[in-house]
């Protein structure tokens, strides 16, 4: 066997493995969308299908209109948009003063940021559910969005203040002599000059957002606030064995996810690459 | 007006709406949150709740459930760190490859990735459910490995299968990509020249590498082990909190039982600062980590 010939076997190997991988990834998926087809009679049916025989689009309809799926749909849509754009409003602002501003305690008070970063976001409910009641932040969307905006602001403003400070200084001081404030600055210089930055910023604030169950569950416990992660476990462990439904809805949930995704799938990777931020 | 002052001024515009969020839900909720955990907390009358000094802490240490707990948490951080690290690392090298479909291949490993734990929580507890779930019926009538179907997640032991197997699959995706970009940034003419010295891909891989890798597999290693001991989601809805008899507890599902079901706030505190102690030891080297990488 020659070298081309060995290049040709080990490429072979390559993309087997790699389809291989592809397979397992895919099943589970491909799976929840047969199930999420199949009427409620064939759920628990044997041999189980991999290709439903008498599709349907009934569990879709049940979930988005008597389970009210499609209110929790739009309260994700609503806690997701509101904190992603509240993250990356508060986010840039701290990690603006942290790159460029003179001021006592600058340090200091980075690394009480930093310390968010440590801090396991289950530990915090129990005195953040205390914390929310006193509010009046409980049971309430803003409660969640509030919560969603603090959690990812170390993460964000880290991120972003390593941006910022790549960001060339000079423009600025020209602007600065110009007798520009810092917010003019902000606004006209910085903010334009940072898109791939704030790029990672929403994918990340709003998957975090979509997908975020533990604070939710706990912070909200009237039907009509629910979000699409809580009322999915929620209608699960009431309909145990509805489970057509149940894919319905998550696969209604995962579409969003994967438009997303899909679009911003080149800065999403380089984010990944470049921070080592978890997605 | 002096000119410190203003430029003080200007500082705290930028910096206070954040400063306010961080200390309402991050700060003061920890200080609180300390607090609690040396009391036995009456959380409807907070005034009335008694000091118990560290009578909650050493009641976690003594209670077999969360020593079980544990014990559990720390299985799947030793089962799942690994095989989201190892299999990565394959994922990686196949694809720093010159293939096609680099786009596609690293949109599917990914989805995983961004799906929630809701969703596939309860897809793994669907494909193993023990009478009529896919495994079973591969593992049975397909492949003829087992006689009867097993009942997974009655199990103390066996429902541990789909929550390992989950810690992995949702994991390898973020793994792959991390290590990708490591790989990439390892200069190619280093490879050529061994390759001319005559040492073949396995010598190439384990003296050129492995060891220009180790800074992003020690990154890895750590972000991973954070993650792993704050498992949560997956073990709360595949074996439904602790099912059976409390035995498949996560310390985090055995927080929140403890809190918001039993209602004892005291208890639920140490527990989640006897975690948020290991994490904060995991953590100090994730930080010079961190820092290492920015300035690199």
């Amino acid at each position: 066997m020659g070298i081309t010939g060995q290049r040709r076997l080990r490429r072979g190997v390559t993309y087997l493995l790699l389809l291989a991988g592809v397979g397992a990834v895919a099943v589970p998926f491909w799976y929840m969308v047969v199930t999420s087809l199949k009427p409620q009679s064939y759920i628990f049916e044997m041999p189980p299908r991999l290709w439903p025989h008498s599709a349907t689009l009934h569990n879709y309809a049940a979930a988005l209109d008597t389970d009210m799926f499609g209110l929790y749909f739009l309260n994700s849509l609503f806690v997701a948009v509101c904190s992603t754009g509240l993250t990356i409003l508060v986010s840039s602002l701290l990690a603006y003063a942290f790159a460029r501003l003179q001021f006592p305690g600058r340090n200091a008070l980075f690394y009480v940021f930093l310390l968010g970063m440590m801090v396991p976001p289950v530990m915090l409910i129990i005195p953040q559910f205390i914390v929310a009641k006193i509010l009046g932040l409980f049971n309430s969307l803003l409660g969640l969005i509030v919560v969603y905006v603090t959690m990812n602001l170390s993460m964000q403003t880290f991120l972003l203040r390593g941006f910022f400070e790549g960001i060339p200084r000079d423009l600025e001081e020209a602007a600065l002599m110009d007798g520009a404030s810092r917010w003019t600055i902000f606004r006209r210089i910085i903010l334009p000059l940072s898109g791939p930055g704030l790029a990672v910023v929403t994918i990340f604030t709003f998957l975090y957002s979509w997908d975020e169950f533990p604070w939710a569950n706990v912070a909200i416990k009237e039907a009509a606030h629910r979000t699409l992660p809580i009322a999915i476990a929620l209608f699960q462990s009431q309909h145990l064995t509805e489970w057509g439904q149940v894919f319905a809805a998550s696969i209604v949930a995962l579409i969003p996810v994967v438009i997303v995704f899909v679009i911003f799938q080149r800065h999403f990777i380089r984010g990944i690459a470049t921070t080592g931020i978890k997605g | 007006m002096s000119r410190s002052f203003r430029r003080l001024a200007t500082a705290a515009l930028f910096i206070l709406p954040g400063l306010i969020l961080f200390s309402a839900f991050i700060l003061v909720p920890m200080a609180y949150s300390f607090r609690i955990s040396f009391y036995d907390w009456n959380i409807v009358r907070p005034e009335r709740s008694t000091w118990v000094g560290l009578a909650n802490y050493a009641h976690a240490l003594r209670d077999p459930i969360f020593r079980r707990a544990v014990l559990n948490t720390l299985t799947y951080a030793a089962v799942t760190v690994p095989g989201q690290i190892l299999i990565g690392l394959i994922v990686a090298v196949l694809l720093n490859q010159d293939i096609r479909g680099q786009a596609f291949f690293r949109v599917v490993y990914y989805l995983p990735v961004i799906t929630s734990w809701v969703i596939v929580s309860l897809l793994f507890e669907y494909m193993f459910v023990g009478q009529s779930g896919l495994v079973n019926y591969v593992l049975k009538d397909v492949l003829h490995l087992i006689p009867r179907n097993i009942l997974w997640l009655a199990d103390p032991i066996l429902a541990f299968v789909p929550i390992h197997l989950l810690g992995i699959w949702k994991g390898v995706g973020w793994t792959a990509i991390v290590t990708l970009a490591g790989l990439q940034a390892i200069p190619e003419h280093l490879h050529e020249a061994a390759s001319v010295d005559g040492a073949g891909p396995f010598a190439r891989f384990r003296h050129i590498t492995f060891p220009l890798l180790r800074p992003t597999l020690v990154f890895l290693f750590i972000v991973l082990t954070i993650g792993g001991l704050n498992a949560y989601i997956s073990f709360l809805l595949i074996t439904n909190g602790g099912d059976p008899l409390d035995l498949t507890h996560s310390i985090l599902t055995l927080m929140y039982e403890a809190t918001f079901t039993r209602l004892d706030f005291g208890y639920g505190s140490a527990i989640s600062y006897l975690l948020t102690f290991f994490v904060f030891v995991v953590s100090i080297f994730q930080i010079r980590l961190l820092r290492q990488r920015v300035e690199a």
